[in-house]
Formats: C-alpha cells, structure tokens, sequence
C-alpha cells in the first residue's frame, strides 16, 4: 500500500495538518503537500478513470505531466472539473471528486468497454457509425455525446476574481529550477530587468531531489548540497531591485515578438484569501529563457498503465519532497542510470527493492549500478517486462528478456513499478514560436535547435533555452548552459556582462541510456494491445500500428487518427514514445517523422483568467445618449445597437412591448412623436477638396448640393456593394456634414480616412467623427411645426425651411441648434442638432410644450415600423454585404454624370448587370399576417442537393399598426415586373404563407405628409 | 503579437493597437479599365512567402495609415514608412538588400 513514511518530506510542514474529502471521504494531509501526494499518503491510489475504456487509474507522475490524476475540485460555485492533482496544493477544506466513472469510481459499468476494446481499435467512430448516413445524427451521435467529454462543466456562476497584468522585461526566465536560478542570476548581475517564474510553489526545480537521491554529497554545487545553493542564490536574487520572481506562475505562451503569458495562481492554495484568483500577467520580454527542464519518459511494456506503475522520478519525489511511499515492494523498470536513484532513495529509506529491470546491456557496472548493487539490490540486466499483474493496484510483475518475444523468466511479487525510458527536455516553450528542434541520438530525445530560433522584429533569436531543457542532463552542465544563457540574454538586451564565472558542480557520472520503445522488443499483438502509450484517451502501442498500417503516415493524422497526445495532458508523457512507435512502424527514423505542434498554453489555464476584468460591466463599454437618464426613468425596453443601448420602445405599466410600438407609431402619425437620434452618426468633410471627395464615395452626386440644403446619399464599397446610406447637409462651400447610419459612424469615417491617407493623399480635406458632440432629436408628426415654433422666433415655415432643407435657430433658453428637414418616417420632421451638453435639456422642453399635443417618445421599433411602411431602406435589413443600390431600384440615386466613384466599376462587372438580379419589392399576405423574418420564397422544382428552388426572400417584415396588417418588403427575382403575382413563403412548420407583389411603398405614395 | 512602430507619431506598439490592410503599392483600377486589370487590383493580391509589404492603420492610436515592410515567413520587420509613397523608400529598400541578398523590389523573393 501507498503510506506516508515516518521521516522524510522536504517540503512538509507536520505541524500543520490539513483535512479534505475525497469522493465524500475524510482524509488528512499536511502543508505542504500536493493533492496528489496527500492521496498517495492515504493510500488512495485509484483516482479516477480512462476516457475510452473506463480502466483504473492512479496518478503516474508528479508535476505538470501528469495524464490520470484529475479531479473535480470544490462544489457550487467554486466547482472546477479536470484539475491535476499533482499541481495542486493541498489546503484545508479542500474537497475533490473522482470523474468519469459510473455508478461509482470502484465499480464502473463503463469499463466493459475494455473487454470489447479489441472491437474499439484506432479510429473506430470514424469506421463503425459512418454508415447507415442517417442513423449518424439520429442514433449514433445523441449517443456518443452522451458519454464524450471529460468531467463536467460548473453549473453556478463563477464567483471569483481574475486580473490582467501587463510587464514589461529586458529578460524573462521560465522556469525557477537550479538552470533558470543561475540565468536569472547571471541576467540579473549585469543589471537587466529579470522576470523569474516557476510554476510550482518552490524554487530549485528536481535537482534537490535528485542530488539527495544519491549518497554522502556525491552530487552538489560549489561543494555544498544543492538545497543549499538553492536556499542561497534566491537569496541573493531577492537581494536584487531589478529581479522578480513569481512562484505558481507558470510561463503559458511565448508569442512573435517577444510576447510571454504567464498564468499566476495567486490564491489556488488559499481559496479564502482576499485578491484574485488567477492572474494572467501579460509581458513582453526583450529576451526569453526556457529553462523548462525535462520531462521522464514511460516505457512501454503490457500492463504499464496498472494503478501503482509510476515514473521513477515520481516514486522519488514523493518519497523525498513528501515523505510518501507509494509501495512497499517496488519494482524499478529502466534503460538508464537515473532510475537507480529510485531504488538507492527507496532501499535508504528502508523500503523493498526486490529488483532493477535494466533493458541495457553494459560492458560494467556504471556508478550509480554499483552502488545498488552495495546496498543489496539485484539487478537484472538485458531483461524487460513482460506484463504487470494486478486490476486496481499492482500486485506483481512478470520477467523476461527484453530481446525475446515476452516468455516469462520469473514473477515477482509487488505493490508498486517504478519506470523510466529516458528524458525529454521541455521544448514547449521553445517551440511556440517556431523554435526548431534537433534530435539527439545519444539520449534519444528532441532538444531545441539553437541555430534555428524563434526570430524577433530585428531578424534576431529572442530565446534562449537552458540546462535540461536544452539538452543538459547533468549538474554541472546544466549550470555551465544555464549560466552562459543568462549572460546571452542580458548582452542581447544591451546589458555588459562582467567576469562572474558559473558554479562549478559534482555529479555521478552516468552510463550511457538505451532506446527502449517496447518491452521486450518482441512483443506479440496481446502485448502491444496492453502497452499504453496515451493513458487519459487509451491509445496502446497497437493503436499507432494499426494508424501506420492504415496509411496515416504523417504524424499529424496518425495522431488526430488515434487521438494519441489529444488529451488534456496534450502527450507530454506519450508523444515521444508514440512518434518512436510510428517511426518504427513506418521504418524510418524518428527525425523523419517529427514532432506534432507544440501550441499554448503548456498546461491548460482558466478560460476566466483569460477574460480577466472582461465580465459583466466591463465586458466592453457601453456608449450612452445624452438623454440616456430620460430613457432609463421612464420605462425603456432598451436594445444593444453596436455599443449603443437604444430604446426600442418605452412600456407603460401593463402595457405589452407590442401594444407600446402601436401606440407609438398611431401617436406619431397622428399627432406627434420624439426620438433620440443621437446615436445617428455624424462626420464632418472639410477643405478645398471636400465636394470631390464625396462625389468619389457616394453613389450620387455631392459636390452640386447648395449650401443650406440636405441631399440623401448611398455609399458603396469598391466592390460595388452598398455599405451605408445618410443625409449629407452641406454647411458652406467648403463644408459638409455627413449622416451615418448608427453602427456604421466609426468604420465610414475610416473608410474616409483610408482613401484619402492612402489614394488621394494630394486632395485638400479633412475628417472628422463628430457623432458624440452633438444630440440630435427628431420632431415627428403633423404637429411637428406647431411645437417647435414654441420655442423659438425663427421662421420654419415650409417656404423659409423647406423639406431637405436646414437652418440654424435658436431655441429655449439659447440652446444653439441646428435643424435638418429631413424624414426617416414619412411625416413632416424636423432632426434638431444640439450641443451634447444640452440634448437633456431641449429633450425636457420639448416634453414640456409638446404636453398638450401628446408628444409621445418612441423607439427604434417605431422607426423601423414607421420606415418601412414608407418603402425605405435600412442597411443591414435591405442589404447584407451582396446587394448592390441596382437591386434596391435605386437607380435614381446613381449619378449618371460621374465619371468614377467608389463601386462604379465594379458595378459595370457583367454579374453585377444580370437582370436575375433579385430585387426590392413590397410584399404583402393574403391572409394580412406577418411574414416570417428572413423567409425564403421558393419557386419550381430542385437543385442538384435535392433542395427547393428559391426565387426571392424577406428582408423586412412588421406588422404595421397605420395599416392594421403585415408588411414587408423582399428581393424577388423578376420582383419589379411581377406585380401583383401571389408567391408562396413556407414557414419552418412546413405550411406556406402566400404573399403579393406589391410597391415596397406601402403608405403616403407621394410623399404629401412630410413635404408639407 | 507583433510589435511595430507608427512612422507618423513614432509610437512602438503592440500588434492590437494597429489594424492590418493588406498588401500596400495596388495601383487602384477604376472605370475604363479592362475586366482583368479590375479584377487584379481587386482580388490578386500578392501571398508573399518572403518578403512582403503592408498597408497598417495605427487605428487605437494616431488614427494614421503607413506602411510595414515585413518578412512573412521570419516574421522580421524591416521597416515602416509613410503610406503616401508609390514604392517602399531607399532606406528600407537597402535594409531589406541587406537582410535578403538578391532581393529586389516587387519580386517577393
């Protein structure tokens, strides 16, 4: 059984004993401990289960790595599913659950999956429901979704608090082992800004561990043990102002340019302290080191996947840093030295050693072997093995030469394996950006390629990866590569580097690995069907065969094909192993097949870091009218209109958001309504050369309008569609404002300020985005001129102002205002322009004298209802990015006499001139009811994908309350020439609504109630 | 995230505070050119592998446009420069020489 030892556990307070649950049991941990090691402790070694086949898992490695130990941690709010239980740390309280298993983690129905899992081989979904066609979406995927997806999502809303952090650093340094010490340091002595991160809550990396794994201060830096170099250099970094250091960050990305993310879990390991939760700190480095460190690899052997069959450096670490044995009797595996260091550690602290597995064949024993063998433990050289006994929990191994094919030489009982095929350097980080890789033979591992580095803006490498995480396996040259990267570092940010040396470093010299890639070499199909390479989604040794045999020879389908490496863990223990298994399969070298892509984040991070402050309010601003108050007292039923809050209508109490527009709309028309236009954009076109201009970027002609009138204009892209539309008035001669439709203010005025800064650079005019100076109120109604000429002298009569006309007045209380005859709703209408400032105010005065004429508010319903009663366009509605003004019948606001202007050409293409250009109609139901929106009308027969023709769809569709019916208008092939025709629109409910062709024009033809 | 600096108010900044627009130095084709020439400076544009130059709009921040002469590939810049230019300047020219012997102006090597 798994225990916690009486000695031992370096990074244990025992004073401070922590109580949590698991899966509703009470267990006790101590400070210190990872969730993870707090398990281990009391002997909980089943954790949870495999995606695929449901198998017992137990936790296989110690850090990041980590594929089987995840967990749902907390309940409510603070539910979060598929944490890794060797990085997180234990706290008091802390509560956790097993996942994917059913009814329960011991007993689970799922598992009969591995019986048949020689029926479930590599790419089984793809193979077994890809036919019959239909049953995919009616039979196998409702099914298959039921049981995808790992844990489960939190169904309370996130209670916690996440903060973005921006740095800037001549020097970031990831990773906080005894390589990113020495490079921060060294960085750090000449002076530059160092940004240290570690991703665990300790500095010093493994190396404490692994010195302290091997006896008598055989291995140490500076002639003292490597904890106390440890304890010493980040002291002295402390010392340094121009030195940060982060602990639990982890260095997530690194980006082009330069750009780190570091993912900081401020108060994972204390839930209830004040601050953020995470913090996402966002840092651009003028140089980055990797000293990532490297990852132990698994070997593959039949049953490697058995809960009790752990990495060596795992079964170390835990014994070391926290004085847990995971077995009583356990078994080393190996084809290196380093995992002698296991069984040195565990035969020291008084544990069984029956036996090392070593898959080598040496000339003689290496110094790490020997000193095994001294203490009593028997090695077994040239030997493998052959399957792990046991269900939930190991129980024993099975021996057998690792050159045969697997026959059983001897069994051996056991309660725990400890395995170890060799090293990866971590090359994520290096890689992210297009870091290339070399591969190196003698340790059979990718390491960082440093003549091919990530490039900045100058042409330059801007990372430098260090110790082991470049390839530096032992102490001394781990610091030697450390120390010379951090001065590379400091030089290539500008800093001079001074004569400090590197510490010098002992260490045991070790053989020479094997490349192991299966155990034995010959194993039989049984076997490789029971050697796991991915342990989360269940991918064996057999599985990349079958890939490879299938012709998924690229690494990248061979993957995707298998699902190998496509966990949460993203292969960092499988990949290597299952690239070697590929290559062999494929009869190449592993060089040749390559890596898969290394993308951020290294290790999952919250999506809810990544949104940081962005929630609620702050989700992203919120732009309000001046007369926003008004809207907000007075019943609003507000709708988002790009940033905006628009009210669509103003409910009185009782009344329905329907029954609100009607009586708008009736109000307006009959007596008098007001609407806040203030969001209505508003640019001003100034200069010499302003008339020209916007004869280039609208479809009519601009430069002809007269000073004191208003004119209606398109614009289009130059592809030719319509983009916007808007009333230009024209201030002076060098002068014109220009009326955009509400979303589209902020992209017309750059759309202006493009094509003057980069094609007509030469021409004399200026922009400028006025929208938010001015508010801007429409007077509606026959009783329009009536309330106005109450706050004012001056003349609006129609001679003085007529329709299209403007005039500067003065109304109130001095309020400087400007007033655009124009009309967006049919009705004599006058749009006040006033100081932003003043908007409320004239808004209150107009409610004030409009009283006795019922001055009604409305909304962006009302105006949208009232519009297209009138035939008239809204862009967005009438056109979506494929509609040119020809389809809208909008010839007329073509100028004929232009000889260019934005689209003109590309409305001369021959499609663009197609008469089976749909166009704009009127249309209107039989029965008087409301087309559904976006609608299509069909007409004859199939296309060749067995669907009804189309011939027209609804664009805009309301009820009209003036006409007490439904209205619409669409684009209709032949539209304009059907007059008349009854077409059929059916409705998602398969039953047809017919509508006639009518004028789009459905209400005052000839335009008498607002020219008046 | 790239980082460029503005030629107009001289600010190095952020990728997200610039908004890119594709490939600078179209002649732009209007009325009375033919379908071919229209349909070339509309839609064939330039997919350099190499060397490559770019219209940006520094949009969040002095609203002005310039242009970026850019390796797509290293992701190195060589330059920015005023957009009100019918070639990419001398100076950026040379830098670009130097950086890729052989190179030449409208080639994309």
């Amino acid at each position: 059984m798994s225990t916690r030892l009486a000695a031992g556990g370096r990074l244990l307070n025992k004073d401070r004993a922590y109580n949590f649950t698991f899966n509703g049991k009470r267990l006790t941990g101590y400070q210190g401990d990872t969730l993870a090691s707090a398990l281990l402790a009391n002997d909980q070694m089943l954790i949870g289960r495999s995606f695929k086949y449901h198998r017992p898992r137990g936790v296989v490695a110690s850090g990041a790595e980590e594929p089987n130990g995840i967990v749902g941690m907390g309940e409510g709010a603070k539910f979060e599913p598929n944490q890794r239980v060797t990085t997180t740390e234990l706290f008091d309280g802390l509560t956790c659950a097993s996942q994917n298993h059913w009814p329960s983690l011991e007993f689970d129905v799922g598992a009969i999956n591995t019986k048949l899992s020689r029926f479930l081989p590599a790419g089984f979904y793809y193979k077994t429901f890809i036919s019959p066609r239909p049953f995919w979406k009616h039979v196998y995927e409702p099914i298959i979704r039921k049981s995808a997806g790992l844990g489960k999502a939190p169904k309370e809303r996130d209670q916690d608090k996440y903060e973005h952090f921006y740095a800037f650093s001549d020097v970031v340094v990831i990773g906080g082992g005894v390589a990113g010490l020495q490079a921060a340091y060294a960085a750090g002595k000449t002076g530059a800004k160092v940004l240290l991160m570690e991703q665990t809550a300790h500095w010093g990396g493994r190396a404490p561990v692994d010195s302290a794994a091997v006896n008598e201060g055989k291995e140490n830096i500076n002639g003292k043990p490597v904890d106390k170099f440890v304890d010493e250099i980040v002291a002295e970094l402390e010392k340094m102002d121009n030195v940060t250091m982060r602990t639990r960050m982890m260095g997530a990305g690194v980006y082009d340019h330069g750009y780190v993310l570091g993912y900081e879990r401020v108060n994972d390991h204390q839930p209830d302290a004040a601050g953020p939760r995470h913090r996402l700190w966002r840092v651009r480095a003028g140089h980055i080191i990797t000293a990532t460190g490297a990852i132990e690899r698994p070997l593959s052997f039949a049953g490697n996947d058995i809960p009790g069959v752990l990495l060596a450096s795992a079964v170390r670490d835990y014994a070391i840093n926290y004085g847990v044995s995971v077995g009583d009797r356990t078994v080393v595996v190996t084809n290196n030295d380093d995992a002698y260091r296991t069984a040195i550690t565990l035969k020291t602290l008084g544990l069984s050693v029956p036996v090392v597995i070593d898959a080598r064949v040496l000339p003689e024993d290496s110094a790490l072997m020997a000193e095994a063998k001294a203490q009593g433990i028997r090695v077994m050289m040239g030997h493998a093995i052959a399957s792990v006994k046991g269900g939930k929990r190991v129980t024993g191994v099975e021996i057998c030469s690792q050159a045969g094919e697997g026959a059983v030489l001897e069994t051996i009982d056991c309660d725990a394996v400890a395995m170890s095929g060799g090293w990866s350097p971590v090359v994520h980080l290096w890689s992210h950006c297009g870091g290339k890789l070399v591969w190196n033979t003698d340790f059979a591992m990718f390491q960082p390629d440093v003549d091919k580095p990530p490039l900045g803006a100058d042409g330059n490498g801007f990372v430098t990866p260090a110790g082991a995480a470049n390839g530096a396996l032992d102490l001394g040259g781990i610091l030697a590569d450390a120390d010379a990267a951090g001065k590379a570092a400091a030089t290539a940010t500008g800093h001079k580097v001074g004569k400090g040396k590197a510490p010098t470093a002992e260490s045991v010299e070790e053989a020479p690995m094997a490349p192991v890639w299966l155990m034995p070499q010959g194993a039989g199909i049984k076997k490789r069907m029971k050697a796991w390479l991915d342990y989360q989604n269940d991918v064996k040794v057999s599985d990349v065969q079958l890939a490879a045999r299938e012709g998924f020879e690229s690494v990248e389908h061979a993957k995707r094909y298998t699902t190998l490496g496509m966990a949460t863990d993203q292969g960092k223990l499988s990949n290597i192993n299952g690239l070697a298994i590929l290559s062999d399969a494929l009869n190449q070298p592993i060089p040749q097949t390559g890596t898969t892509t290394f993308r951020p984040p290294y290790t999952p991070i919250s999506l809810a870091a990544i949104a940081g402050e962005a929630r609620d309010e702050r989700f992203q601003p919120i732009r309000k009218t001046p007369i926003y108050g008004w809207h907000e007292e007075n019943g609003a039923f507000f709708e988002p209109v790009g940033q905006w809050r628009r009210p669509y209508c103003y409910q009185k109490p009782g009344e329905s958001v329907h029954d609100a527009v009607k009586r708008e709309i009736n109000q307006t028309r009959e007596r008098l309504g007001l609407l806040d236009a203030s969001t209505l954009g508003k640019i001003i076109v100034k200069g010499p050369d302003a008339g020209k201009f916007l004869d280039m970027l609208y479809t009519n002609m601009m430069s002809t309008l007269k000073p004191g009138k208003c004119r209606y204009g398109l614009m289009c892209n130059e592809n030719g569609f319509l983009s916007d539309d808007g009333v230009v008035a024209r201030i002076d001669e060098d002068t014109f404002l220009c009326h955009t439709t509400t979303g589209g203010a902020e992209t017309i005025h750059g759309h202006m300020e493009e094509w003057l800064q980069t094609e007509w650079w030469d021409w004399k005019v200026y922009t400028a985005n006025v929208t938010e100076q001015y508010a801007q109120i429409a007077v509606v109604g026959p009783q329009a001129r009536k309330t106005l000429e109450k706050l004012t002298d001056a003349d609006l009569s129609s001679e003085a102002l007529p329709f299209m006309a403007w005039a500067d007045i003065t109304l109130g209380d001095g309020i400087p205002a400007r007033a655009y005859r124009i009309s967006f709703s049919g009705e004599l209408s006058y749009e006040i322009a006033v100081p932003a400032s003043r908007g409320r105010e004239l808004w209150d005065l107009l409610l004030a004298v409009g009283a006795e004429d019922g001055i009604t508010p409305y909304g962006t319903e009302g105006l949208h209802v009232m519009r297209a009663e009138k035939g008239f366009i809204m862009i967005g509605d009438e056109t979506d990015g494929t509609v040119i003004p020809q389809d809208l019948n909008m010839q007329w606001a073509i100028s004929k006499k232009k000889e260019d202007y934005l689209g003109k050409r590309a409305q001369e293409r021959s499609h663009m001139a197609d008469p089976k250009r749909w166009k704009l109609v009127g249309l209107q139901t039989v029965d008087g009811s409301v087309l559904p929106d976006g609608a299509y009308c069909v007409a004859e027969g199939t296309n060749e994908n067995g669907q009804r023709n189309v011939q027209g769809r609804v664009t805009s569709t309301y009820y009209s309350p003036t006409l007490d019916k439904g209205i619409a208008m669409g684009l209709v092939l032949h539209g304009p020439d059907r007059m008349g025709e009854v077409i059929d629109f059916p409705k998602v409910d398969g039953t047809i609504v017919k509508a006639k062709i009518v004028d789009p024009i459905f209400y005052d033809k000839d335009g008498e109630k607002q020219n008046v | 995230m790239l980082i460029l600096t503005c030629p107009c108010c001289g600010v190095t900044g952020e990728e997200t505070e610039f908004h890119a627009g594709g490939e600078a130095h179209i002649k732009r084709f209007g009325p009375g050119s033919d379908d071919e020439q229209f349909h070339s400076y509309m839609f064939a544009k330039e997919n350099a592998k190499g060397v490559h130059f770019e219209r940006w709009r520094h949009n969040n921040g002095c609203g002005k446009w310039f242009h970026a002469a850019r390796c797509t590939t290293t992701l190195e810049v060589f330059g920015t420069y005023s957009a009100q230019t019918y070639e990419p300047p001398k100076e950026i020219k040379d830098k670009i020489s130097a950086r890729r012997p052989g190179w030449s102006w409208r080639e994309f090597a």
